[in-house]
């Protein structure tokens, strides 16, 4: 970031590494939330092109099944823990104190520490693949009893769990603190943009979860090492209650990593439709809706465990309920761009690629909240395409939107917008050649986390490996726009983009260090 | 180190190397926990050391720069109200952590144990399985692990509990009273007895777990009561061994003069964290000791 810009207010950033180590301003430390969250991308990234290089073909042949299951394993906890929720809290960094007019976030030195936590509890977990007999092999969800066999690496997967958490409730309780406390005078609630809204909602998920999902491994924790028996059915206990902790945790946790991406959409297509967002009010009422179902529908992940029929039953109901304000959003954001005056620059690529693919993975999760379908469906690669569509499919699809939106304010230079445009069809081709083929080889019946499998699933399974490794190298075009644009590129204007509405467009390109030290006027 | 930025809105603080070094001890602290439960004991237990020596360096430090802060009111109502919800959202993040754990609690109790006896839908569960199994509580389930034992009773040391936990909320809300209203010695005295009562339940709580272990036979191994019993109570008494010790420092402080009528939010955020643990106790004694 330039320098001129940063001395305006007296207080640049210190010099040299410590700059970073010791900063507590709240761009600085997007900055490192972003940058640490791309490097994980190339890290959980190159896990998943080792899955899928095993199962280009039917039998083993590059690595054995416990390094594949540690592959499995750390690509999900990589993908959530270190790539999607840093980089959207690195999103949240960056923005949310320049949108509501506040000088910095609310408790700095916590910024400051939240992120470390980070880096630490990330850094624990994979130094777990160098022990003596490898890393967890049980998946991100870690179910007992079977997680509860992981040799050596054990307590530090546990901890490393503990220390991510932490991070992530400091850094939840940041972010509420300062919607609630530094507005700007005039900056209603209900007048906040969207993407604050999105993530104060998913804060306050946050702070419920994150202690239930400590409190479900500390169980973990006891259970291996001091003799209780939560998950020990001869004294009474049950393997079934880790479920429900953790999906009590994990299925608001899903929501926590859509809801920003739902929020950066809401930014992005009102800008390239030049049109205010449709629904405003009904978007926040949405987002608040489905914060509050989520909280009620954590069994659709075990009605094969073997609950009552009537836990089946409201859990099914419930699930199907949250269609309806995620519905809302689809719908409004379509309305918004309904006779809007379109321009597709790379944001709004993707921006629209994610209604998409977003929406697919939206129906097969309708698909599998049915109880008696997804008796079929379970534990298939059925439900590895569906959470691939939300997640890869929707959250880092906006990601990447967001990143193409904001980088001219962030860096103050214009990306390369041809080579945006090549990234992104490549990246929405491949993701669907990668991901779409696994939605019949669920139906047909091929288990999920699995090394090996049935001939009959060889031509699938080679054409998604096939997608997927273009969309790992579709990636490295990215890097590069990235990284060009951080250091040159075309002077961005204040405004960047000709629709572009809010208080962070208002200052210059790029930000300068400290913004907002005084109210900003908001009408 | 510390210094306001530009126009007196918000208070800035400037590169804070605190939380990476406490970031640092934290880590090592883990993990050589992690290496001592994982059989390196000697390894361990010395990353372990080195890692608490650096956490409490770094707490030392960090606190005492906010509270020199403080002191030097650098902190006025834009600041004030951060820390409140701030404190609010961290207390409601605990209460959340200790409802796993009663979750946990009502699901074994409610679901597992009549499960296991063949109830709902699992009549083979208890066939098969566990024959002859009938869900009582307390228990230590089908296996009858760690041997009988008898169950926590809610009179004696656990009313005795109660009722220092609800003086001392009474007290901590007379010195808060008294602060408020410029009577310091009120404070010395209410504060002092606060902590005090805070000691002397973890103490009675020690008394309690002793005499669980040798005189009912009840030890974290017994089963889901065992577990529950101890894990609960257990994290319960750690938070009021946190929060006595953080109602101690606020009477040093107190004693060196910090606070005055208007401008005490350390003292009402430990205050709140005392109510909190109160609160979680009254819940323990309903659910773990009563019913």
């Amino acid at each position: 970031m330039s320098t001129e810009a940063t001395t305006v207010h007296g207080h640049g950033p210190a010099p040299g590494i410590m700059r970073w180590i010791t900063t507590t301003n709240h761009k600085d430390i997007g900055t490192l939330y972003l940058t640490f969250s791309f490097i994980m991308l190339f890290v959980g990234g190159a896990m998943a092109m080792v899955i899928r290089s095993e199962l280009a073909q039917p039998g083993l042949q590059i690595v054995n099944p416990d390094f594949f299951n540690q592959m499995m394993t750390l690509h999900g906890l990589v993908m959530i823990f270190g790539v999607l929720m840093p980089a959207l809290v690195g999103f949240a960094n960056w923005l949310v104190p320049m949108q509501v007019g506040a000088p910095d976030m609310a408790l700095p030195r916590l910024n400051n520490w939240s992120f470390w936590l980070l880096v630490a509890g990330m850094s624990m977990l994979l130094s777990t693949l160098l022990m003596p007999g490898g890393a967890m092999e049980m998946g991100w969800t870690m179910y007992a009893p079977q997680s509860l066999q992981t040799p050596f690496s054990f307590a530090f997967s546990i901890f490393s769990i503990h220390l991510m958490g932490i991070s992530s409730i400091l850094g939840s309780i940041n972010i509420i603190a300062t919607i609630l406390n530094l507005r700007a005078p005039g900056m209603k609630l209900l007048k906040m943009p969207l993407f604050c809204w999105s993530w104060f909602v998913t804060a306050f998920l946050l702070i419920v979860i994150m202690p239930v999902l400590a409190g479900g491994v500390t169980m973990l924790l006891f259970d291996r090492f001091f003799g209780t028996s939560f998950f020990d059915a001869a004294g009474g206990g049950s393997p079934v209650l880790f479920q429900h902790v953790f999906w009590f945790f994990g299925h608001p946790e899903v929501y926590v990593m859509i809801l920003p991406a739902f929020g950066i959409i809401s930014e992005i297509i009102p800008t390239f439709s030049r049109k205010p967002i449709f629904g405003y009010t009904a978007m926040v009422y949405a987002l608040a809706c489905i914060s509050f179902i989520s909280f009620a529908v954590w069994a659709h992940h075990m009605f094969t465990s073997g609950m009552p029929t009537a836990a089946n039953l409201f859990f099914m109901y419930a699930s199907m309920l949250i269609a309806v304000p995620t519905g809302i959003k689809i719908f409004n954001w379509i309305a918004t761009m309904w006779r809007g005056s379109l321009t597709f620059e790379t944001p709004m690529l993707f921006a629209t690629g994610f209604i998409v693919t977003f929406t697919i993975g939206g129906f097969t999760g309708v698909m599998m909240a049915l109880v008696p379908a997804d008796f079929q469906y379970h534990n298939s690669y059925f439900i590895v395409a569906h959470f691939h569509y939300v997640l890869a499919g929707g959250t880092l699809m906006a990601l990447f939107g967001g990143i193409y939106y904001w980088l001219p304010k962030w860096t103050g230079h214009m990306y390369l917008e041809r080579l945006g445009k090549t990234h992104f069809w490549l990246t929405i081709i491949s993701l669907n050649v990668l991901f779409f083929p696994q939605h019949f080889l669920g139906l047909a019946g091929m288990p999920r986390r699995v090394p090996d499998y049935a001939l009959q699933f060889t031509d699938f399974n080679l054409i998604s490996s096939i997608g997927a490794f273009v969309f790992g190298a579709s990636q490295l075009l990215f890097l590069y726009n990235v990284v060009r644009t951080v250091h040159r590129g075309k002077q961005a204007t204040d405004r960047v983009w000709e629709g572009a509405h809010g208080l962070e467009w208002t200052v210059p390109s790029p930000a300068p260090y400290h913004t907002f030290q005084e109210a900003p006027d908001v009408k | 180190m510390s210094s306001h930025t530009g126009a007196q809105r918000y208070f800035i603080p400037h590169n804070s190397p605190w939380s990476f070094a406490i970031t640092v001890g934290f880590f090592a602290l883990l993990f050589g926990t992690a290496m001592l439960l994982s059989g390196m004991e000697k390894s361990g237990l010395a990353i372990l050391c080195a890692g608490a020596v650096v956490m409490i360096v770094c707490m030392v430090g960090w606190w005492r720069l906010v509270i020199h802060e403080s002191e030097s009111r650098t902190y006025r109502a834009l600041e004030d109200s951060s820390f409140r919800w701030g404190m609010v959202f961290f207390i409601f993040s605990e209460v959340c952590f200790f409802g796993a754990f009663f979750g946990a609690l009502f699901y074994s109790r409610l679901f597992v144990l009549p499960f296991l006896s063949g109830a709902s839908n699992n009549l083979f569960t208890e066939v098969l399985l566990w024959p002859g199994f009938v869900a009582q509580w307390p228990s230590n389930g089908p296996g009858n692990l760690g041997g009988t034992f008898e169950g926590m009773t809610p009179g004696g040391i656990a009313a005795m509990n109660t009722a220092l936990l609800f003086i001392s909320a009474v007290t901590v809300t007379i010195a808060h009273w008294g602060l408020k209203n410029g009577h310091r010695n009120i404070v010395k005295v209410f504060l002092a007895l606060t902590f005090f009562l805070g000691f002397t339940f973890v103490v009675s709580q020690a008394h309690e777990y002793i005499h669980a272990y040798q005189q009912l036979g009840l030890t974290l191994g017994s089963g889901i009561y065992g577990t529950t019993f101890f894990v609960l109570t257990g994290f319960h008494g750690t938070h009021v061994t946190i929060g006595a010790i953080a109602l101690l420092v606020i009477w040093v402080r107190v004693m060196r003069g910090h606070f005055d009528e208007h401008h005490h939010f350390g003292f009402e955020a430990i205050a709140w964290y005392w109510h909190f643990v109160d609160v979680v106790w009254l819940g323990l004694y309903l659910f773990v000791y009563w019913l």
